[in-house]
């Protein structure tokens, strides 16, 4: 099973005038196999609500629940978070300079288990895993996200995400800058991910483009930190035609 | 016409008169102590040593006492013995004292500790030199002079360990188209001070690796300066440290880019954990007007891992002319990066592991680059320790 359900988030972020709210109040249910896309202007909070639901320090939960499975997440730290299994596929993965591809994946893939991967089968897992991502097995010896392209990022994303098998996953603009070749690697994987069942995804995206190759049972258009409207996959549709000018606009 | 012709530039380079330091870095040397007046904290090059806690070196404290023991073990082929000090082979680094510590060592010094490298020799084991100190009350002189032949290689280790109040120069002759690895390790006890005047030269088409790695100490200064014997020769500087509570860990550079063609990269990368821990690294780097065609890069970065700590990181660059390949410096410092730490935890990775997987990462890239597999599970072994006292304990 895995079930993500938030309920009436709101959340904060310190500026130099204090306080300011971000989300506004999102309540949103993903259920067991389901695939959610989110899609909505730029600032909208899109990828507030991606960290929000990671942990990230910078965000502040001022009211509202988190729930996987049931379980309230939001007074876990991020690792209990991603331990529990939580995945979140970033916009723009970080460098770790001196820390090899293969040494991260497998204390990762240790402390998301409990216990060290069997070292021959792992191997092989991870090679395959790189591959299906189309990365050479040399990246194993490379530093964490150290000098890969855009695409490369993204795709390293999606390896882990095979690689790490969590219930949900997130996956904030996990399209953005990336060609045509690296997107449908990147959807493949996606697919993979949810066909194996009991898995759930949030896909956060500006663009219908992934649509084409992911295909989401519900899209929640996001305006202004809160779910705007909620619908099927024609309402990315719909978005694809006409834009977000109409629900900025019922705003102004 | 060169860009250092031109006239608006000609007229802002500075002549000096051959044979002199051209450098505003570094005073003139000289082998008599009388020339150098007791320091008293303020001149440039004394601005961030603890004076008082150098227990009288750069003062007039004897340098006849202290107790230590000294073991070699030469690799077949190099010849490492103890000569006099009025062998010739004193001073063919073209060392000539600097600063009044450096000064008395080499009135002090009666012997020399010589290892010796013949011409067109490989030597694939390393040798080492060990230096223990027993006892810290009495300061020591000591004089290491590594030569190595032309077209030789061979790798130098030298530890210290132990209590000791020791100062020291140092001497490296790099001959025509050798390459040699000189590594020091200062894994000194608490108590120790360690003052060290270091002069490499290095040969046409000669390749220096010199590698200092500090983790112990009271107070450790090295200040050390590489000039080239003759064009394309090629110097690699490597720093790793650990400042832990009240420790002062200093490590001054100058690289005399005096011979066209030549290359050099300076990579010290430090850690600093604990009230007073305190860190120096001065890079200074002069190209010559004779120096064309050289490339230079100088990189200096700083982990503060607690509050309480101090990295002062000072890159300095001479520039006499502008026909050269390249020229650079970084310098950074800062604290745990929380963007890493999100990353990795978001993982699944615990806080703890994170951290240690950063510092790590931070000093992996070099310790690889030292390349002497002999001390690299020492050395991460010693990071490890290091780390057990703050990151791994919570913090």
């Amino acid at each position: 099973m895995s079930t993500l359900e938030i309920i009436d988030l709101h959340v904060a972020v310190e500026t130099e005038d204090g306080p300011k709210e971000i989300l506004k109040g999102v309540s949103l249910t993903i259920r067991d196999g389901e695939t959610h896309a989110i899609m909505g202007p730029n600032g909208s909070g899109k990828s507030t609500l991606a960290y929000s639901i990671a942990g990230h320090p910078k965000y502040a939960i001022t009211s509202g629940q988190i729930l996987l499975d049931g379980v309230d997440v939001v007074e876990m730290t991020v690792d209990e978070r991603a331990r529990a299994g939580l995945f979140l596929a970033m916009q723009y993965p970080v460098e770790v300079p001196g820390v090899s591809v293969a040494n991260f994946l497998r204390t990762a893939k240790t402390a998301i288990d409990g216990e060290a991967p069997k070292l021959r089968t792992w191997i092989k897992d991870v090679n395959a895993a790189l591959q299906q991502a189309d990365l050479d097995p040399s990246f194993s010896q490379r530093s964490v996200n150290e000098g890969f392209s855009g695409g490369e990022k993204k795709r390293h994303e999606i390896a882990q995400l095979e690689l790490l098998n969590p219930k949900v996953a997130v996956l904030d603009e996990t399209d953005s800058g990336l060609d045509i070749d690296a997107l449908k690697v990147v959807s493949a994987g996606v697919n993979r991910f949810a066909a194996a069942g009991d898995k759930s995804v949030l896909l956060i995206t500006h663009y219908t483009r992934i649509l084409r190759y992911i295909k989401p049972d519900f899209v929640h258009v996001f305006v202004d930190g809160r779910i705007a409207e909620d619908g099927g996959p024609e309402l990315a549709d719909q978005l694809e035609a006409e834009g977000y000018d109409k629900y900025v606009k019922v705003r102004a | 016409m060169t860009i250092t012709e031109a006239p608006n530039v000609a007229g802002a380079l500075e002549t000096v008169a051959p044979g002199t330091v051209s450098s505003h870095l570094h005073p003139a040397g000289s082998f008599d102590v009388a020339d150098h007046v007791v320091p008293q904290g303020r001149e440039e090059v004394w601005r961030f040593t603890p004076l008082k806690r150098l227990r009288g070196l750069h003062q007039d404290a004897p340098l006849t006492g202290g107790d230590f023991k000294v073991s070699t073990h030469a690799a077949p082929g190099v010849v490492a013995h103890i000569v006099p000090a009025s062998d010739p082979i004193r001073g063919t680094s073209g060392l000539i004292p600097r600063d009044r510590v450096s000064a008395r060592v080499w009135a002090a010094t009666e012997s020399l500790y010589v290892v010796d490298i013949p011409a067109e020799t490989s030597v694939a084991e390393v040798t080492t030199v060990q230096f223990t100190g027993l006892d810290a009350t009495d300061a020591i002189a000591a004089h290491l002079l590594i030569r190595i032949g032309a077209f030789s290689k061979a790798t130098v280790v030298v530890q210290f360990d132990g209590s000791a109040t020791l100062a020291e120069n140092v001497e490296i002759v790099v001959g025509d188209g050798a390459s040699l690895t000189v590594v020091t390790v200062q894994d000194w006890a608490d108590d120790a001070v360690h003052h060290s005047t270091q002069q490499a030269r290095v040969g046409r088409d000669a390749t220096l690796k010199h590698v200092a790695v500090t983790f112990g100490g009271d107070v450790v200064r090295h200040d050390m300066t590489a000039d080239f014997g003759g064009p394309g020769g090629s110097l690699e500087l490597l720093g790793l440290y650990f400042a832990d509570a009240g420790q002062h860990i200093e490590h001054r550079l100058f690289v005399d880019h005096n011979a066209p063609k030549t290359r050099s990269n300076v990579v010290y990368k430090g850690a600093l954990q604990g009230e007073g821990a305190h860190a120096v690294w001065i890079g200074n780097v002069l190209i010559r007007k004779v120096a064309e065609g050289i490339d230079t890069y100088e990189e200096n970065r700083n982990l503060v891992l607690t509050d309480g700590c101090q990295a002062d990181s000072v890159p300095n660059l001479e520039i006499e002319t502008g026909e050269i390949e390249g020229a650079g410096h970084a310098s950074a410092t800062g604290r745990f990066d929380d963007n890493q730490l999100f990353y990795l935890r978001s993982r699944g990775i615990e806080e703890k592991e994170a951290r240690r997987l950063v510092v790590h990462g931070f000093f992996n890239d070099l310790i690889r680059r030292i390349d002497v597999p002999e001390l690299e599970g020492k050395l991460l072994a010693t990071v490890e320790a290091e780390l057990a006292t703050t990151v791994l304990a919570g913090g």
